[in-house]
């Protein structure tokens, strides 16, 4: 079942590539729809069928490479099966906006349905190298949209910077990967397998060098400041549709991999290095948020408040594995609100990302200050913007609240002093948004030089369809998230008691 | 004594396709010179056939005095070997059809794959130095083979570097015979341990020289980019790809079978040649605009990470198949590759080849997995050869040299995305530089391509191939 979730897109991208040269651009992007609707349905299905205690399911064991100790192995539990949906949810959305595409279409959405199955794969992977495989392969995918999709020549340049950094990062990854391959006995590359043994505990130096290796990785592609320098040329430059999946879906890799990888594998060394990453988080969501204050370009003000939001992730972890002067309970809400975060960052930027290439289609620039007064002209898009920007900086009733506030009750207890200074992002984060809100939408209208002012547009109904229910669904997990809350709840628990032995 | 000229079926095939080949060529019209293509190709396949029965009812044996061996190292390297010798025969048909030498060429080329299948299974150091004479000289012919200046010129550098060392290597097999007593590395393994450590040492440096000059490492190296750019785009696919295989399965025998016991720290020096190879390679290769220049220096660089098995051949039980794999692996990539340079004779700089994927989608993608595969991006063989290597390296205690060929790794992606990137911009308005060389050089490149893939996806069903003792 989740090998058909995993490849049905994959599928679709051959048949893609395999039809006559006839067939018209629309069709191909009605194809990459209807896939990705039919994959968002299995993935309903999938969730209507799960048990919140019953951890992991649907497994599926294939012998790939056993000589090698690697194996064909997925499963989702509390931790993934949320951000497969996601995921989805988001595909399917950014294939509804891809509908006014007109660059070479065909290849776009062949390259979209990789890219789905790779970070379905990602995030249902429960062997090391295919999740190495999916990691890697997601990578060489979005270089391919940034560079051939992107905004001209400076497109090519950020491409290279993210496709250099990122691929550093997954090197580091599969060093650290080896390094718990060899500790293993029998060596495996399994993870359920090395959860269960622990194969690093009580290994002191050798054990903290893995961390350091998986870390960093993983950190590249979260990304946390200092390793972040990647992420605003390549959002800068790439298209909407590139930026929205980076965004809400590849950043998630890496703090998945936290989650998922480095806390149940690697205990004793994340608890004793847990106040490296609350202090990587911390900085993370400060200078995020300082540095976004500071921008004049609406696209990359938004990059860096994802620098801001994946601090918190990173925060709520590393508070996780902080034993002294927190219970189970605080960290299982600590963690449980990381993956609620990562869920809802996905849909709320996915919106705000899209909703930007709305602006860039109407107006050909990001400035700031070239607009202003937009709410005369386009009260949807206005309106829409609006509550992403309102959503985005934790407002009490859509989900980066419930997501935050959980972060911050669940560190409190162990983590006062770092709480409290990440408190400041939220505030720094609703100064900027609603600075750029005023600048944009207020005030007496004018719009670029060169633009007509009858020539704009308001939101059109297939933008609308990709971005709408983008928020919905963040409005429906802020004011009744237990559906979201009970499957994660019990997983979060679980990595709890893991990083706990 | 065994004297089973049967199990020598692969190299027999070889030299005598290579013999009838010759005779019948001078009696053929030109235009039906391709009949000798096909009896070349028919002789890989029959080596094919043999080392795959004798894999299948399992009779590896030592044969000749223990001077040859059949064993799983030789297995893999035949198969290996062979598969590549047909791949480049195939990509050079299309591009010798009706030349006046075309006999002379497939005969060539069936020498030197004879001599690396010697190199793979020699065992002792005499048939050692045999099979790297036979598979030199008609590597120096070939790389002349368009009597063209840049040809000649590379031809001339080949061989003086190949007979310097080829003399130094000679000069090293005397002093390990004086140092151990014996040239059979069975009888080395217990001599050269209480030999003297500056003779041994000596010796032994003597020996890699020439083994580095096949396999293109540095110090040994300086030919590589000359020849690559100045021979023809086939015969370039064979002096990157053939020898290494042959050389780099050869040392490791050496090493592993003759100074297992030796007090000569054999480990670092080969760790440092890895280390330098790996880094030069990938230095030099970054500004080339020279597609075929761009790959000699990545092979520079490939030998480095190949030579990691080598440093850690006696010190981590994952050497031998993580050595053997990568270099099936990386023939079938580098070989793909060179494929795509092949069918596309009018395309030499990087910017030629801008709009590749809008006018030859095929070539584009072929040229894209095996560029990728050669970084190490999965799911490639060369991805899980990396793998097997990295995790070698680290389980020998060179976790630096694992964490400097990451680093290089990195490195490489830069000059490899130099080459894709023009490949898949819209083109531009220079005129198209993509006609096509043939059909069958064109399906090589598919082929080649494939099989590079395919190998990182059954990896697990080759993979315990390759395991196995090596024969004293």
């Amino acid at each position: 079942m989740l090998t058909v979730v995993t490849f049905l897109p994959l599928l679709a991208c051959a048949v893609l590539a395999l039809l006559p040269r006839t067939v018209g651009d629309r069709a191909c992007v009605l194809v990459w729809i209807g896939t990705a609707a039919a994959d968002l349905a299995l993935v309903v299905a999938l969730w209507a069928g799960f048990d919140p205690y019953g951890g992991m399911q649907y497994e599926q064991r294939v012998r790939w490479m056993p000589s090698a100790g690697v194996s064909y192995h997925v499963g989702v539990d509390g931790l993934s099966l949320p951000l497969v949906a996601m995921v989805c949810v988001l595909f399917l959305a950014v294939a509804v906006y891809s509908l006014r595409e007109t660059r070479r279409v065909r290849a776009a959405a062949g390259l979209f349905l990789f890219l789905q199955t790779v970070s379905v794969g990602l995030f249902v992977a429960l062997d090391l190298i295919l999740f190495f495989v999916f990691f890697d392969l997601s990578i060489v995918g979005m270089y391919f949209v940034i560079a051939g999709w992107g905004h001209g020549e400076r497109a090519r340049a950020a491409a290279l910077k993210f496709f250099l950094y990122t691929f550093t990062g997954s090197l580091a990854l599969l060093l650290g990967f080896i390094g718990l391959y060899l500790a293993a006995d029998p060596h495996t590359f399994d993870l359920v397998e090395l959860t269960r043994s622990n194969p690093l505990a009580g290994q002191g130096l050798y054990a903290g060098l893995v961390l350091l290796a998986v870390g960093v990785g993983l950190a590249v592609k979260t990304p946390t400041v200092p390793l972040h320098t990647w992420l605003p040329p390549a959002h800068t430059d790439a298209p909407a549709a590139g930026s929205a999946i980076l965004a809400g879906v590849l950043l998630k890799m890496g703090t998945y991999g936290f989650v998922r990888i480095a806390m149940p594998l690697l205990p004793g060394s994340w608890r004793q290095y847990a106040l490296v990453f609350v202090v990587v988080g911390v900085v993370s969501v400060v200078y995020g948020a300082l540095v976004a204050l500071a921008q004049t370009d609406f696209k990359r003000m938004i990059a860096y408040t994802s620098v801001n939001h994946m601090g918190y992730v990173v925060l709520a972890v590393g508070a996780a594995g902080t034993l002294v002067g927190s219970d189970a309970q605080a960290r299982s809400l600590a963690v449980t609100g990381a993956v609620v975060q990562m869920v809802s960052h996905g849909l709320l930027t996915g919106a705000l990302f899209l909703l930007t290439g709305v602006l860039y289609d109407r107006g050909s620039t990001y400035a700031i200050g070239s607009y202003s007064g937009l709410a005369a002209h386009t009260p949807r898009f206005a309106a829409a913007t609006g509550v992403a920007a309102f959503a985005s900086l934790g407002l009490p009733g859509f989900s980066g609240f419930i997501a935050e506030f959980q972060i911050f009750t669940g560190s409190l207890a162990s983590q006062a002093t770092a709480t409290a200074i990440a408190l400041l992002g939220i505030l720094l984060t609703a100064a900027l948004f609603l600075r750029a809100l005023r600048a944009i939408f207020l005030g007496p209208p004018r719009l670029p030089a060169g633009i007509p002012t009858t020539g704009i547009v308001d939101l059109r109904p297939s933008e609308a369809a990709a971005t709408v229910p983008l928020l919905g669904l963040a409005l429906i997990i802020g004011v009744v998230p237990r559906f979201l809350l009970d499957v994660v709840e019990p997983a979060g628990r679980a990595v709890t008691e893991l990083v706990a032995r | 004594m065994n004297e089973n000229v049967a199990a020598l079926v692969p190299e027999t095939a070889l030299v005598a396709a290579a013999v009838c080949g010759l005779l019948a060529g001078s009696w053929l019209p030109r235009r039906r010179q391709w009949a000798i293509a096909v009896l070349a190709a028919a002789a890989c396949v029959t080596g094919l056939v043999a080392t795959a029965l004798t894999m299948a009812t399992g009779r590896e044996q030592a044969v000749f005095s223990h001077t040859f061996v059949i064993d799983t190292a030789t297995d893999a390297g035949r198969l290996t070997v062979l598969s590549a010798l047909l791949l480049i025969v195939a990509m050079s048909s299309d591009a010798v059809r009706g030349h006046k030498r075309e006999t002379e060429f497939h005969v060539l080329l069936l020498l030197t794959g004879a001599g690396t299948l010697v190199m793979v299974g020699a065992n002792d150091l005499l048939t050692l130095f045999a099979g790297y004479l036979l598979a030199s000289l008609p590597g120096y012919v070939l790389a002349a083979f368009a009597k063209d200046a840049a040809g000649t010129e590379a031809a001339l550098k080949y061989y003086l570097f190949g007979a310097l060392l080829g003399t130094t290597m000679l000069a090293g097999i005397a002093l390990l015979y004086g140092a151990g007593g014996a040239t059979l590395y069975g009888q080395l393994r217990i001599g050269l341990p209480t030999a003297g450590y500056g003779l041994v040492a000596v010796g032994l440096v003597a020996v890699l020289a020439g083994l580095l000059f096949k396999i293109g490492a540095v110090p040994a190296h300086f030919w590589v980019p000359d020849v690559t750019q100045g021979a023809t785009a086939p015969v370039a696919a064979y002096v990157t790809t053939l020898p290494k295989i042959g050389g780099l399965i050869a040392g490791y025998r050496l090493l592993h079978q003759a100074l297992p016991l030796s007090e000569v720290n054999w480990p670092l020096l080969l760790a440092v040649l890895a280390a330098v190879s790996m880094t030069w390679g990938n230095l030099a290769a970054f500004f080339q605009t020279s597609a075929k220049r761009l790959l000699a220096y990545s092979t520079i660089s490939q030998v480095g990470y190949l030579l990691m098995a080598l440093a850690v051949a006696t010190r981590s039980d994952l050497a031998q198949r993580s050595l053997l794999f990568y270099l099936a692996a990386y023939a079938l990539t580098n070989l793909g590759a060179f494929a795509v340079v092949t069918a596309l004779p009018d395309a030499r700089s990087l910017e030629d080849y801008r709009g590749l994927a809008r006018h030859r989608p095929g070539l584009a993608a072929v040229l894209l997995v095996c560029l990728l595969g050669l970084v190490g991006t999965p799911p490639t063989g060369v991805f899980l050869g990396k793998l097997e290597v990295f995790s070698a390296a680290v389980d020998g205690g060179h976790t630096w040299l694992a964490a400097l060929a990451v680093a290089n790794t990195v490195a490489s992606l830069f000059y490899y995305l130099r080459w894709l990137a023009p490949v898949f911009r819209p083109p531009g308005d220079t005129p198209d530089r993509h006609a096509l060389a043939g059909a069958l050089t064109a399906g090589t490149a598919y082929t080649a391509g494939a099989a590079s893939l395919l190998l990182g996806l059954v990896g697990g069903a080759v993979l315990p191939l390759m395991t196995g003792p090596l024969l004293r």
